[in-house]
């Protein structure tokens, strides 16, 4: 008798993600898919809206990475106000929009390591699930949750200071910013009083690199072969090859590492990527055109990032690049576990084009606007935490946005997390007739590489259970699971 | 005491909780954090440390009207991403790093529409008026003869 295993995370609102596991009459895995309700209303939502709001109003995509999603289409609507293409702003105005970027790099990636990660770690893949989690960390190992908590704190308190507000802020405008950054605001990251300052920060994040690279050393069966499946990757990168996460050309690597996108100009972005829709999920597929939709996909994110990027133009991430580069020896990497060493490095990078960035004095000048020839359209891209975002808008002559499309990270690994789930499904749930807490959290923790955006921005009062059902032919319920 | 609104204003009702702590905001009440957010998170632990009384405003998608008013205790119950912890959850980690003598008490307001449109539904918004009614009051009940400042919520 075929099954089929549903894991389905319910939301109150939208924004719900479900796994389903096709099992066959021999009771192996023949079909896995992960669907998840994307916020395709937002598009229409812009319509008709002038388009110097579009930088604030996106926000509300997003509680986690409302900066990307502001600098993203900021990014956009400086090409609309001609103020060029990510490279036309003045000095304050892009330091400060990259201190906003990188303080929401690094306060989501510690978010990521510290909440989701590490009580895998610590507590194991087959843990106590009530203890596998930030607050089991908490009470196990308090200096490791302070941490997490710190680091993101500090990387609010960047994003306040640059954009103005924690919720709709409003620093950048088009053509730059609307504020620089004071002399008081500047040392009070530079001299904090401990642990909130900069140096404590950089410290932080090379100590959990180094947890992780410790953890790696004792548990390689489980970071280097779960969930490994072959990819194509795609990011921006600095014209010169570098990691570049604010701005940048479009790259894109195969496999082997052979370049398949070369550093291209994202305005041109509609030439060179499509998205496939597929009837039996909300959110769009996308892939490369030259390779087609069975071949053209393609992962974002850290693991993307640390695989089309020649180097890292910070020196103690550079460093730790160096290590991990050396591990696959130079080769692309497709371990999905690694986008948790490769999250680590870009969270001291972070840290570190911070400090920079903090020491530079551009970022207390007061030209803050730049400003040319109005044009019609507009692309805008930044490495947002969990990879490439996109945002293009079309205005008509009355400055109202007539067109918006948005290609958010999360849609972009749409293909990559179906991957990886049909990777641990059928290492996990081949002839297995129930489904064991392990199990579930295998699937989780697949998932969780990507930390997907689940139509986040939403909350009223609930939570979100997880359920797994096990039905057979028919929809005859065999198993089912709920926490 | 700090007092904390959640939720997404940009999702009509979901933003319920800030609309309320925006109006206490002008209130300007001595002893009286307010704190707005589109959700809450692990920071927040650190956030509600040297309170000692807080309130959590939120929507809610269920209950008859037109707005709950409890205490909550803390909880280790986790979603599985980053993006979003229960104020259960918040409590549990705040009591866990830096200090576990707090009281807590959830405002669920209810709401009725969510999709991306600004402004309330006509019963949401009438929940509002009564939900700030209530902790008008309930403030004013527990405000110190002495000084002035809110002690706590009972």
């Amino acid at each position: 008798m075929s099954r089929k295993i549903t894991i389905e995370p319910v939301t109150r609102v939208e924004g719900h993600g479900k796994v389903t596991i096709h099992m066959d009459d021999a009771g192996k895995v023949s079909q896995t898919r992960f669907h998840i309700v994307e916020f395709r209303g937002f598009e229409r939502f812009a319509q008709g809206r002038p388009y110097w709001e579009m930088p604030v109003l996106v926000q509300r995509l997003c509680g986690i990475c409302p900066v990307s999603h502001h600098l993203a289409a900021a990014k956009a609507i400086d090409v609309i106000a001609g103020a060029g293409t990510g490279e036309g702003l003045t000095p304050t105005g892009e330091k400060m929009r990259r201190l906003m970027h990188y303080g929401q790099m690094f306060q989501s990636h510690a978010l990521h390591f510290f909440h989701l990660v590490s009580p895998d770690l610590l507590f194991g893949a087959d843990g106590d699930p009530a203890i596998r989690n930030v607050i089991g960390v908490a009470l196990m190992h308090k200096d490791l949750a302070v941490q997490g908590v710190m680091m993101r704190k500090f990387g609010q308190e960047i994003i306040l200071a640059t954009a103005g507000k924690k919720i709709h802020g409003t620093g950048a405008i088009p053509g730059g910013i609307n504020k620089n950054l004071s002399v008081a605001e500047r040392d009070s990251f530079l001299k904090g009083a401990d642990p909130l300052n900069i140096e404590k920060m950089v410290s932080w994040a090379q100590g959990a690199l180094d947890f992780f690279k410790d953890y790696h050393s004792k548990n390689k069966e489980l970071i280097d072969d779960f969930a490994v499946f072959p990819s194509n990757h795609l990011s921006l990168v600095r014209k010169d090859g570098a990691l570049d996460l604010y701005h940048g050309v479009l790259r894109a690597v195969d496999t082997d590492g052979k370049k398949i996108l070369n550093d291209v100009d994202y305005q041109d972005y509609l030439t060179y990527i499509g998205e496939e829709v597929r009837s039996w999920s909300y959110m769009k597929f996308p892939y490369l055109k030259s390779l087609g939709k069975e071949k053209g996909w393609y992962t974002v994110g850290p693991l993307a990032r640390l695989n089309t990027a020649d180097f890292i133009p910070t020196p103690l991430a550079q460093k730790e690049f160096e290590i991990y580069k050396a591990y696959t020896k130079g080769k692309v990497n497709n371990m999905s576990m690694h986008m948790h060493w490769a999250r680590l490095i870009e969270l001291l990078h972070s840290a570190e084009v911070i400090r920079d960035l903090l020491n530079d004095k551009d970022l207390q000048g007061d030209n803050l606007v730049a400003k040319g020839p109005k044009k019609k359209e507009g692309v805008g891209l930044v490495e947002a935490p969990r990879g490439t975002l996109f945002h293009h808008y079309r205005v008509n002559d009355n400055d109202q946005v007539e067109m918006a499309n948005l290609i958010v990270s999360t849609t972009n690994n749409n293909e990559p997390m179906n991957q990886a789930v049909n990777y641990v499904a059928n290492w996990a749930f081949n002839g297995k007739k129930e489904i064991t807490e392990g199990m579930m959290n295998r699937v989780e923790m697949a998932i969780r590489a990507y930390d997907p955006c689940l139509s986040c921005a939403t909350h009223a009062l609930g939570q979100m259970p997880l359920e797994i059902e096990l039905l057979g032919a028919g929809g005859i319920m065999l198993d089912r699971k709920r926490r | 005491m700090i007092i904390y609104g959640y939720g997404n204003p940009g999702r009509q009702d979901d933003g319920l909780g800030p609309a309320l702590v925006e109006r206490l905001e002008g209130e300007a009440l001595p002893g009286v954090e307010t704190r707005s957010a589109f959700q809450l998170n692990i920071e927040d632990a650190q956030t509600i440390a040297d309170a000692g009384t807080v309130i959590f405003v939120d929507a809610s998608m269920t209950g008859d009207g037109p707005f709950a008013f409890h205490e909550i205790v803390p909880s280790a119950q986790i979603t599985f991403t980053t993006h979003a912890m229960s104020p259960g959850s918040v409590l549990a980690l705040c009591q866990d790093l830096f200090n576990p003598e707090r009281r807590a008490y959830m405002l669920s307001i209810r709401g009725y529409e969510w999709e991306f449109r600004e402004g309330f539904s006509a019963g949401a918004s009438g929940n509002l008026e009564q939900a700030y009614a209530f902790v008008m009051e309930k403030l004013a009940e527990c405000v110190s003869r002495v000084d002035g400042a809110v002690l706590s919520v009972h």
